[in-house]
């Protein structure tokens, strides 16, 4: 055993000196045309050792480390009781809920516009994280391609704009359907396929419709993306200093104020917001309605689903079409946002982020795919100021949270796993 | 009058055959029971019934419909119900979710008829109706299962191994449960490795050896059985 050990961590430590060694121990330099290879100061190599230390000592104790890790203090107050009652959970999680948004609806006005700006993002990653959540938490179906319903939103409303001039208002319907549909047709005939299969064909199908949007350059201007896409109105109001669209008024001459740029900013964040709590309370609905029992039944055990005359294709689909429609209404609200939107934003890490919300909520509950989704979008902004540590970082956090609670911030049911540690 | 009928049903799972040829009658209103060994084929010909394995060929007609290239989906919502094998209950559900699901395709004033119904049955499934079913002690999610079953307001129901691994108290309440169902008039097909008290309680009984009906006969007379006593009541 002891062998065992210090046998693996000589293996991670050499592993970390082959990694770092070329990483960050050699640069490359370009001197006019050429390039030439040059070594780093030594303190980068006493460092790199360092490291390599270090991962050693970690791997010989990792038992123990680890062991007193998952002995922390849990923080969250409801852990350590029994579990709540269903119906004194859902209650405290709506109060907890209205709380966060009566919260959310006053603090913009208290903060820069920068902190809008980003929270505004957190609203359409929650709004993802929402419809995800209805795919992999209560349906169970891995979805790794769902990046590619929030670039139909987002296209839709892109391109309807460019060519037919259409409001954001209309294309929030629109987009989001086109999505819904989209889900519909592509789900159709995978939904067949399980686990890793499932996982694996959806990763495919949103590569195809990232690349889709690349190659088709007459269509959606290629890698270049479409610009030009108009920030939503407030009854026929617009934001900007000039209005743009003929028979819009503007927001600051029709109040008799001087123009901010902040409106805007404000503005599309409460936009976002309300978005967000029609998203919460629609997929809420659908929860507690048959057909959300409907996905949690065939989660949990298909065969018995099928018995009770659940089909196994319609129970499926409704979940992805469903998941598919919210990731569309993200995706316009996006558009919106952003002015400009390009293939770039619609990459498969975007799928993975949406992913480690869902997956760090809890699988299930909305109060924790929340919170989870203020964490993941604000921790890598809070750990900028390490630059180009802070994927690190974020890593780290990710891999120290799944040791210390591995079924999420707020599980909606605890599923309590016991291993057999003799044997 | 026939609920159930299989007419020479071969199941298949990939190249194996599982059934060879198997043909089963269950009149309206009887218990049948199917004993046999482990491997035999049991649960396979009562998956068989629901579509899940669809049978290679031959015939299944269920109330006079020919059911036999149906989706489960379709046949599992026309009368006929099953309290599968190992249970399977929804565990992360609650007690009263589960029975809601197996009212999936009923009104909402049926599920709550059915639901006193089952509760009266089992009353300690009323006691626990708040709580995850997962937690409950095997007698009381077999209790469940069965009950989940009768929420869609079956003709029939099929029920695999239901005493496995229960108390001998326990298999007692739910052998009078089954009993008890027959005099509501819902027809039961029964599968057990429990021959004794399977064959006591049922009018009719087949005996299925590796894919194959061997015998078929009254209860009484498979229990008076030499053979029967030989391989399946211990001598
Ligand atoms: N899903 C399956 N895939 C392949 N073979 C199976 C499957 N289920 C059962 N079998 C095989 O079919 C035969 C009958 O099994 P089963 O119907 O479960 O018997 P019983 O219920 O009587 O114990 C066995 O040989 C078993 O190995
Ligand atoms: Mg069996």
């Amino acid at each position: 055993m002891a062998a065992n050990n210090m046998r693996h961590a000589l293996f991670c430590a050499i592993v970390t000196l082959i990694i770092s060694f070329p990483i960050l121990g050699l640069s490359l330099e370009a001197k006019g045309v050429n390039i030439t290879l040059s070594g780093a100061k030594t303190s980068t190599y006493v460092a790199i050792v360092l490291a390599a230390v270090a991962v050693f000592v970690f791997q010989i104790f990792r038992d123990t480390f680890m062991g007193a890790l998952g002995k922390l203090p849990n923080l969250n107050p409801l852990a350590g009781r029994e579990p709540m009652e269903q119906t004194k959970r859902v209650k405290l999680e709506s109060w907890l809920l209205t709380g966060i948004v009566v919260f959310a609806l006053f603090w913009p006005f208290l903060v820069s516009r920068g902190s809008v700006d980003l929270a505004t993002l957190v609203l359409i990653y929650i709004m993802l994280a929402l419809g995800l959540n209805v795919v992999v938490g209560l349906a169970g179906l891995l979805d790794l391609g769902y990046v590619a319903f929030y670039a139909v939103g987002a296209y839709t409303f892109a391109l309807l704009s460019q060519y037919t001039g259409i409001s954001f208002w209309m294309a929030l319907p629109i987009g989001a359907l086109l999505a819904g549909l989209t889900g519909m047709i592509l789900g159709f005939p995978v939904l067949r396929l399980r686990g890793d299969y499932l996982a694996i064909v959806t990763l495919g199908f949103g590569e195809i419709i990232r690349i889709l949007l690349n190659n088709w350059t007459t269509l959606t201007g290629g890698p270049n993306g479409i610009g030009g896409i108009p920030e939503p109105t407030l009854f026929g109001m617009e934001f900007g200093r000039r209005v743009k669209e003929e028979g819009n008024t503007s927001f600051h001459e029709t109040f008799g104020i001087a123009y901010s740029g902040e409106h805007k900013v404000i503005f599309l964040y409460l936009i976002a917001l309300v978005l967000a709590v029609i998203t919460a309370l629609i997929i809420r609905r659908f929860m507690r309605m048959p057909v959300g029992r409907a996905w949690e039944a065939l989660r949990e055990d298909e065969i018995a689903a099928r018995s009770l005359g659940l089909s196994r294709t319609a129970v499926k689909l409704s979940a992805f079409t469903i998941g598919a429609f919210f990731a569309g209404f993200a995706g316009t609200v996006f558009a919106s946002k952003q002015g400009f939107i390009s293939p770039e934003s619609f990459v498969f890490l975007e799928s993975a982020i949406i992913l480690a919300i869902v997956v760090l909520g809890g699988m299930g509950s909305q109060l924790g795919v929340i919170l989870a989704a203020i964490a993941v979008t604000i921790l890598p902004e809070l750990a900028r100021e390490f630059s180009e540590y802070r994927m690190l970082i974020f890593g780290a956090a990710m891999v120290l949270m799944m040791v210390w609670r591995p079924q999420g911030l707020l599980p909606v049911r605890r599923i309590q796993i016991t291993l057999n540690k003799q044997g | 009058m026939s609920m159930l009928v299989l007419e020479d049903v071969h199941t298949h799972y990939g190249k194996i055959e599982a059934l060879h040829g198997v043909s089963v009658e269950v009149n309206k209103g009887e218990i049948v029971s199917l004993i046999g060994a482990n491997g035999a084929g049991k649960t396979t010909l009562l998956m068989t019934v629901c579509g899940m394995p669809q049978a290679s060929s031959g015939r299944i007609i269920l109330e006079g419909r020919d059911i036999t290239n149906e989706p489960t989906a379709q046949i599992m919502r026309s009368g006929l119900a099953i309290v599968p094998e190992g249970r399977r209950i929804f565990s992360g559900l609650t007690v009263e979710e589960n029975l809601h699901m197996g009212g999936f395709f009923t009104s909402k004033s049926e599920i709550r008829k059915n639901q006193a119904h089952v509760y009266e049955l089992f009353p300690r499934l009323k006691e626990r109706e708040h709580q995850r079913a997962g937690t409950m002690s095997g007698g009381e999610q077999q209790m469940l299962a069965i009950g989940r079953a009768l929420m869609s307001n079956p003709h029939m129901i099929i029920l695999d191994e239901p005493s496995l691994g229960l108390a001998p108290l326990i298999i007692k309440q739910i052998f009078e449960i089954i009993g008890h169902l027959r005099d509501e008039g819902i027809t039961v097909f029964l599968v057990e490795q429990n021959a004794h008290q399977a064959l006591h309680l049922a009018d009719r009984g087949y005996v299925l050896e590796t894919g194959k009906i061997r015998l078929h006969d009254t209860g009484k007379n498979l229990l008076e059985n030499p053979d029967v006593q030989n391989a399946y009541l211990g001598g």
